[in-house]
């Protein structure tokens, strides 16, 4: 990559793109490695997978290892989409190329020659094969595991046929201190600060385990000048590499001193390693232990952890590992618990016959924590920009208002139910529940003739999706159309709480040539009264613990129907008075927060959300009827526009309608 | 010709049927039942072999094989034995699976011996013209070929022939070579890693030119990772169809994923799962995270609770060369990121089986150890574990436990700090150290008299 000018950017004013450091590859191959080394700090390497996590961990390490360009060249996922990946380096930020092909990752960065594969057991083998036709890719990591064991020896012998390294697979992978850190390794950077993983020391190690292989570099740390290299071959029964191969390389590298060795019960890896140091081709001390030494005490088999620690044969018992390792003339603690004091003491003897020379300890190097890592320990806040109090999809299970879905459920609180925890916070009684139910279902519909019915068939008719005609239905819904139910509920709660009678109420409104919402009906009357009505009256009358304001509607509608027939409560004005009632008597609720609620408009939530049913439903139909597009008649349009020859005046534009 | 005799043995021969688990259920009823599944069973002359099927090695010399049995001879042979504990040199278990097949008579000197085993560098195929329950040290006696990983190594005919077969009369090569090729193309395809056939039965024809090929007992791996490639060759081998079962059973109406039901993997002899372990297995094979569990003593008074496939390990280690290997209970590890619901079931089920171990007058000791991890949260992990703790509490002290804690990795400190403030809180008796103490260091120090007084160590202390 280039390196981009900032286009015009003053110094004064930073912009974000002043904080991301750009790399451009070097400017000339760089001189090969000893066959001895798999890395130095000039290693470049590709992480097949789309590994965040683990490739900040690596851009961290070659930070504060003081690295000049990040290990990481780019990312190979074959999922693709994104074109970069925007990580930290230090404290500012740089682009990593994202590849949805290898073969163009190879062509772009000539330099790499590592790969940390990340793919799945199912894939690794297929990706592994292709990476290996490269002759560019001198070292795969593979970390997936449960690789089948047939497809991880074919892995082998292909590798050892071409000459590339593989470490793993089931591993988390190996580190070099100073110069490179495959993937997770050597955990977080605190731990990676407290091993002092961030320089190079005398001590090199093999081991089996991952987790085992941190606790080796804390050994060494704690007891040596260090950490010289350190390679996890993976729990598996037939890792790419085995011990043999790491120990030699460790061998012939004259910057490492003491070798350790980490076996395990199962497989015979460890007698390689014992063959060359009888033959005399090992000749640096070598620390050893191999773990599963209860697997004899027991009395039964047992299958460890790793897929490779099961003893077939005596010889591959980790007390026969141990006890033939220590006849060859290898350091062999009696204990794990000892391995400490044995590597110490063979560090000692090497510093004092002058093998080791301790290098002057560095400046310890700081490194920025993670803000999303500094939140979970808890070490700094900061105010959130949302805050949300109804619902909570973060843990095991969703919860709703606190109540787990599941108790949503087993409860069976319904859709009432669900409408309290999620609109008021709280389990409303069941009585109020069903009410709220029952509003939904006596709101569903009202006919194709309403308006909102009507606009949403129209937009259905357009051609229109469900999302739009739904909306362009509810878009009517306001103070006219729906909006009664609001209205009713203000004025009879306002009415009835400043004392006005009945009688005094309606003689008020009139006054003011005003309609009583909620009281009127087209065609039902006193006499024809309206079922939806009836009902509603009927459940609350037996249901509620209280509902005056239902009383009171009903005294106000025997005043209007007496002056005219059709003036019944209206199943809006029911509705409304009932909702009042319920909000006030239920005990959930306070007097303020019921008030709060009537204005933010829960009464008009009601309608919506009954009223939607219907609307889909509308919808719904005319699509199944395959209705056409509407145009409506030009008959049923009066046309009156003004002419212009006969305008008056300048500024004269009114138009004069006279209507018979 | 051969190889057809091989499958249609195969197709007959290897008919399993199951006895239910519960002990007490009527053997007689499970054997009526066989005879409508298999009605080969009630043709009359027959003669049958019939032994336990439950990974038991030298059936033979233990006296569990019965040949040459009528029906009504070997049903009672299987009655007598089933649901009834029976000692297998060192390891007692309760019978359970027996497998019956027709009997195949064959003369002395017929019994062949066939082992294919997997290695780093490829696959070994041992054979000896002397096979049977006397087979002996098969990895002295064995003739042996070593198959490349590459399969366009694979050897010629020629070379297969004289390689293993140069004690066997000349007339038979074709069909054992043959035979051989075969086996080894199905132990590559279904990733097999072991198989043994011991006898394998040879029996030439009257011209000594060809020859019938019987396998007789047969002790097999497969490699479970390889699931998702073999999963459904496995299945299709134990469909009923396959299995020359007719009437399809009622109660098989379950939909499996592939063609047959899905290979099974038990226990070893004497090693049935209990039904704690079952739990933590299927809680295993549903997450991307490891989570392990054998109970090794029941009654025993230490218990682990141990993060990572490796540290578990060096803590049975620990515990073993402690001197403590009987009083050991379980081995079991938690890793790979498990979630803290995850590690709260496992603890709970791991406290649980302590607790209803029967008291000790020492009292019990419970290690919640585990190394530096390298990605996994461990305030998170130890949430789960505190959750089972707190829930247990009240007997844990009933039962005078002592637990000791070593943990380390990403947010080890309020990991161990949520640990202390919560053993102090619920009164529990406990020491709790970071990375400063060894891996397994807290193992002498709980068990050893006299090492806590020499440790060095401080405790974690917030």
């Amino acid at each position: 990559m280039a390196s981009a000018t900032p286009n015009g950017a003053s110094g004064a004013t930073l912009s974000a793109n002043d904080k991301i450091t750009r790399f451009s590859a070097p400017s000339r191959p760089l001189s090969p490695l000893p066959a001895h080394a798999l890395f130095n700090n000039k290693t470049r390497c590709f992480v097949y997978g789309l590994q965040n996590r683990a490739v900040q961990g690596m851009l961290d390490f070659d930070f504060i290892c003081k690295r000049s360009t990040p290990s990481v060249a780019g990312i190979i996922y074959t999922f693709g989409g994104q074109f970069v990946s925007k990580m930290y380096w230090g404290t500012s930020e740089t682009l990593l190329p994202v590849y949805q092909e290898t073969a163009k990752a190879i062509e772009k960065h000539p330099d790499v020659d590592v790969v940390v594969n990340f793919a799945s057991s199912r894939s690794v083998y297929s990706s592994t094969m292709e990476l290996m036709q490269y002759p560019q890719i001198r070292t795969i990591a593979i970390i997936a595991e449960g690789v089948p064991e047939r497809r991880a020896r074919e892995i082998a012998h292909v590798a050892r046929k071409k000459g590339v390294t593989i470490i793993g697979p089931a591993t988390v992978g190996g580190i070099k201190p100073g110069s490179f850190k495959i993937g997770n390794t050597g955990g977080m950077m605190d731990n990676i600060v407290a091993s002092k993983l961030y320089r190079k020391g005398s001590v090199a190690y093999v081991s089996k385990s991952g987790g085992m292989s941190n606790e080796l570099n804390n050994i060494i740390a704690n007891n040596t000048d260090g950490v010289y290299e350190g390679i996890a071959i993976g729990g598996d029964r037939y890792p790419g590499t085995t011990f043999i191969d790491h120990m030699l390389r460790f061998q012939q590298d004259p910057e490492c001193k003491i070798l350790v060795l980490l076996g395990e019960v199962g497989g015979v890896e460890e007698y390689k390693v014992i063959d060359a140091v009888k033959q005399g081709v090992i000749t640096k001390p070598i620390v050893a232990w191999a773990i599963g030494t209860c697997a004899s005490m027991f009395k039964t088999e047992v299958q460890f952890g790793h897929a490779g620690s099961f003893a077939n044969s005596q010889l591959e018992t980790a007390a026969m590992k141990n006890k033939t390792m220590k006849e060859a003339g290898i350091y062999v603690p009696d204990t794990f618990e000892d391995m400490p004091r044995v590597v110490k003491s063979v560090y000692d003897k090497l510093v004092a016959e002058k093998t080791i020379i301790p290098a002057p300890e560095p400046v310890v190097p700081k490194i920025p924590m993670d803000y999303s890592w500094a939140q979970e320990l808890g070490l700094i806040r900061k105010p959130a920009a949302f805050i949300s109090t109804i619902s909570d999809d973060r843990g095991q299970e969703l919860l709703y208002a606190g109540m787990p879905i599941s108790d949503v459920f087993r409860e069976n609180i319904g859709i009432g139910g669900v409408m309290s925890l999620l609109w008021f916070r709280r389990r409303l009684p069941d009585y109020a529940t069903k009410f709220l139910e029952m509003v939904l279902m006596l709101t569903a519909d009202h006919g194709p003739a309403v308006s909102g019915a009507m606009n949403t068939i129209i937009t259905t008719r357009a051609g229109k999706d469900l999302i739009s005609s739904l909306v362009a239905g509810l878009l009517t819904i306001g103070s006219r159309f729906g909006g009664a139910l609001d209205g009713a509920a203000e004025e009879f709660s306002k009415a009835a709480d400043n004392g006005l009678s009945p009688r005094d109420f309606v003689d008020t409104m009139r006054k003011q040539n005003k309609l009583i919402p909620g009281i009127g009906h087209r065609i039902k009357s006193r006499n024809n009264p309206d079922l939806r009505v009836e009902l509603v009256k009927e459940y609350v009358l037996a249901n509620f613990p209280s509902h005056k304001l239902l009383d009171y509607a009903l005294a106000v509608e025997t005043v209007t129907t007496s002056k005219k027939d059709n003036l019944i409560l209206n199943v809006d004005g029911c509705v409304a008075v009932c909702f009042v009632d319920l909000m006030r008597s239920c005990g959930a609720f306070s007097l303020e927060e019921a008030e709060d609620y009537m204005k933010m408009g829960v009464l008009n939530g009601l309608f919506v959300l009954g009223r939607s049913i219907g609307l889909i439903a509308h919808y719904l139909d005319q699509k199944r009827l395959r209705t056409s597009l509407y145009r409506h008649p030009w008959d049923d349009i009066t046309y009156l526009l003004p002419t212009l020859a006969t305008t008056g005046p300048a500024g004269e534009s009114r138009v004069e309608v006279s209507m018979k | 010709m051969s190889a057809k005799s091989i499958s249609e043995a195969d197709g007959k021969a290897i008919l399993n049927y199951h006895l239910t688990r519960a002990p007490d259920a009527d053997v007689n009823a499970v054997l009526d039942q066989a005879e409508v599944t298999y009605p080969w069973l009630l043709q009359s002359g027959s003669k049958f072999v019939a032994k336990p099927d439950q990974l038991i090695k030298r059936r033979g010399k233990s006296g569990l094989l019965a040949l040459n049995k009528t029906w009504p001879e070997a049903k009672a042979w299987i009655a007598q034995r089933a649901g009834k504990p029976q000692k297998v040199e060192h390891t007692e278990g309760v019978l359970r699976q027996f497998l019956v097949e027709p009997f195949v008579p064959h003369p002395d000197g017929t019994e062949y011996y066939v082992n294919i085993n997997s290695v780093r560098d490829g696959d070994w195929i041992l054979f000896t013209h002397e096979g049977g329950v006397d087979v002996g040290d098969v990895d002295a006696k064995a003739e042996k070929l070593l198959i490349p990983v590459d399969l366009s190594e694979y050897p010629s005919n020629e070379e297969i022939a004289t390689a293993l077969l140069g004690k066997v009369p000349k007339g038979v090569h074709n069909v054992l070579v043959d035979f051989i090729t075969r086996l080894y193309a199905v132990y590559v395809d279904c990733q097999f890693t072991y198989l043994e056939i011991n006898p394998l039965v040879v029996i030439p024809n009257a011209e000594g030119t060809s020859a019938d090929v019987h396998f007789l007992d047969l002790a097999a791996k497969l490699d479970q990772t390889a699931d998702f490639e073999c999963g459904a060759k496995w299945a299709i081998a134990r469909s009923p169809a396959n299995l020359g079962i007719a009437a399809i059973s009622s109660a098989g109406d379950k939909v499996s994923v592939d063609a047959g039901p899905p290979m099974e993997f038990p226990a070893p002899f004497g090693r049935e799962l209990s039904k704690e372990e079952a739990y933590i297995a299927e809680m295993d094979a549903k997450t991307g995270a490891s989570l392990k569990l054998t109970v090794l003593n029941a009654s025993g008074r230490i218990w682990t609770l141990v993060a990572g496939g490796g540290a578990s390990v060096v803590y049975a280690d620990a515990i073993a060369s402690a001197g403590f290997a009987d009083d050991l209970a379980n081995y079991g590890e938690y890793s790979g990121a498990p979630t803290e619901s995850q590690t709260y079931y496992y603890a709970r089920t791991v406290l649980d089986l302590m607790l209803r171990a029967p008291m000790s007058p020492k009292g019990k000791v419970l290690f919640i150890g585990g190394g530096i991890a390298n990605f996994t949260n461990v305030a998170s992990t130890f949430k789960g574990v505190i959750r089972a703790l707190r829930e247990y509490a009240g007997q844990l002290n009933e039962h005078n436990v002592q637990i000791w804690v070593r943990r380390a990795g990403p947010n080890w400190q309020e990991g161990l700090k949520n640990m202390k403030a919560a053993t102090q809180e619920l009164g529990l008796n406990a020491h709790v150290f970071g990375p400063d103490m060894h891996v397994s260091g807290i193992v002498p120090l709980a068990l050893i008299p006299g090492r806590l007084e020499q440790n060095t160590v401080a405790e974690f202390h917030g």
